[in-house]
């Protein structure tokens, strides 16, 4: 067995939908192992199964409980040496790339984190598409390492599984760790009431800094009511205070994937970009027609957000 | 406490990225030059910490000459020191970027150790765990709430709707996101003292990594001209439309 091993994160009991983005692009390198942290009688094996993975190394509580990022990079260090993996690969969330990177700096290899496209050539090359400035750019690279370790962009890459289910074999793993793998894990607790989150919103109303000032939402939170969504903002309105950081848009901010992202008083600066860029639908409202939002956005009203918002929210209740 | 804070000069890109002809960087003839949200954020916890508890803030980056314009934003926003490892303007990749910081490190006091948790243009998210490692340091990422506590620190961060918080001794290193607070300001004196303030410089040594770009490029994608439905309210009709259209309206 050398295929590749993939990190597979759960999300209320199923695999997170970015870790299986990670196991469709990893079909491409060879068989799939994937790594679960959980009770092995919570693994979704059916489900990995029916995404190719061939074999499932469960490392379980009473070996290792909860989040310790060195710890679960060291066990990853460990299979991939066991296994012969030619790859080790995580989704490009929070956790897959602090992992990855502990990993990297535990083998002493590269890592490149938020790949699209990786590509054996041979012998220890593997050639990769990774994402700069959070997607706005791609970086083409080649990776020399006895072992290729990346994270996958998971908002480029598609989630599709297998044309036909593989046979699954679920192997309990007992790591081998080192006291000073465990000095640094997580304490959970529930966090904050957030509301509806903005990063999984079906509709996204944006304000900018057209709005103009801390107390301008009130029109946008009623809007954003009516469609059933929630209000978003770019950096200008965070750093002016106008807004908490939660509700930013942007590379620093939260990444949002709605159908339908309106985008009012926004300039659309390449910061804004990465985080509504995947976006289903744009449309921007803005006095200014040379506003770089415009070339991102499929349809757009000239002229100010306070006159055309009101109008909007009057239509909207009128049908 | 005594605080390093490391930063990273990147083009401002605006409105617009792009590429130099020979595809190796971005093309910065109308762009200035800037530090990442992150790092901002990195630079105003470590002033707020040496103003409620004492010490130094000292603020490092690896970059061109050119780069002492970023340590001297810092040094205004209350940073008292600054560290300059100048580069040839080669690329030093993500191992070689540890291995610097780590021998600044090593040559200094420190207790605490920021960065931002991840460099806007490069975006390897994994520096500060390489250099954590260089130094057998404990290390927490991608942290929104940083308190110090008796000896430690106490990092927080959420994922999938869940808090974590993680408890390490010090010295620690430790990557944070905007939001963690609101940077300020410079002030005028700030800036008066950062314009006459040293910076000290010395030159790290370059290594190849396994890992080599050969070109970047802008993705072909979606990038297209909005259609104008109109101008003000008179547009509005046409939006609802659309939005009908789009079975965004239930």
């Amino acid at each position: 067995m050398s295929g590749p091993l993939v990190l597979v994160e759960l999300d209320g009991g199923a695999p997170a939908d970015a870790s299986l983005r990670a196991v469709s692009m990893a079909r491409s390198l060879g068989d799939v192992s994937a790594v679960v942290f959980a009770d092995s009688a919570a693994v979704p094996a059916g489900q990995l199964a029916a995404y190719g993975v061939t074999d499932v190394y469960v490392i379980e509580p009473g070996s290792l409980e909860g989040y310790a990022p060195q710890a679960w990079a060291r066990t990853l260090a460990g299979l991939a040496r066991e296994t012969g993996a030619t790859a080790v690969l995580a989704a490009g969330t929070d956790r897959g790339n602090e992992v990855l990177a502990h990993l990297g700096a535990i083998t002493g290899q590269p890592m490149a984190a938020n790949c699209t496209l990786v590509t054996p050539d041979g012998g220890q090359t593997h050639r990769l598409v990774r994402h700069r400035w959070a997607g706005l750019l791609l970086e083409d690279a080649v990776m020399e390492a006895p072992v290729a370790l990346f994270t996958v962009a998971t908002d480029s890459v598609a989630n599709v599984s297998a044309e036909t289910p593989s046979a699954i074999q679920v192997h309990v793993h007992k790591p081998e760790l080192a006291e000073a793998d465990l000095t640094v894990r997580a304490v959970e607790s529930p966090a904050g009431a957030g509301g509806a989150s903005l990063a999984t919103a079906r509709v996204v109303v944006g304000g900018g800094r057209g709005v103009g000032g801390a107390d301008g939402f009130a029109p946008l939170e009623e809007l954003a009511g009516l469609l059933g969504g929630v209000v978003g903002v770019s950096r200008v309105v965070t750093s002016e205070g106008w807004r908490p950081h939660k509700q930013q848009v942007g590379q620093t901010g939260t990444k949002i994937t709605p159908e339908l992202y309106l985008a009012c008083g926004i300039s659309g600066a390449i910061q804004h970009i990465a985080g509504c860029a995947g976006a289903k639908h744009i449309v921007a409202i803005n006095t200014d027609p040379g506003a770089p939002i415009l070339s991102h956005a499929d349809y757009a009203i000239i002229g100010d957000l306070h006159q055309i918002i009101p109008a909007l929210i009057e239509a909207l209740q009128a049908r | 406490m005594e605080i390093l804070v490391c930063v990273k000069r990147v083009p401002t890109v605006g409105g617009k990225i792009a590429v130099t002809p020979d595809g190796q960087e971005v093309d910065t003839r109308a762009s200035g030059f800037s530090i990442s949200p992150h790092e901002e954020c990195a630079v105003e916890e470590a002033v707020q910490i040496t103003e409620r508890a004492g010490g130094t803030v000292s603020v490092l980056t690896l970059g061109p000459a050119g780069a002492v314009e970023q340590l001297r934003g810092a040094l205004a926003l209350g940073a008292h020191r600054a560290v300059l490892l100048e580069t040839d303007g080669r690329e030093f990749g993500p191992i070689a970027t540890a291995a610097a910081i780590a021998a600044e490190v090593r040559s200094g006091n420190y207790d605490l150790v920021l960065l931002g948790n991840e460099a806007a243009d490069t975006g390897d998210y994994q520096v500060g765990v390489r250099l954590a490692h260089q130094l057998g340091w404990p290390v927490a990422t991608g942290i929104k709430n940083l308190s110090v506590t008796d000896g430690g620190v106490v990092a927080r961060r959420e994922y999938r709707g869940v808090e974590e918080a993680y408890s390490l001794p010090l010295p620690a290193v430790v990557t944070v996101k905007e939001g963690i607070n609101l940077p300020r300001y410079p002030s005028l004196p700030g800036r008066l003292r950062a314009k006459r303030a040293a910076v000290e410089t010395s030159a790290p040594a370059y290594a190849a990594e396994g890992l080599r770009k050969e070109a970047l490029r802008v993705p072909e994608s979606s990038k297209h001209q909005a259609e104008v439905l109109g101008e003000g309210v008179d547009a509005v009709p046409a939006l609802v439309r659309v939005l009908e259209e789009w079975g965004v309206l239930s």
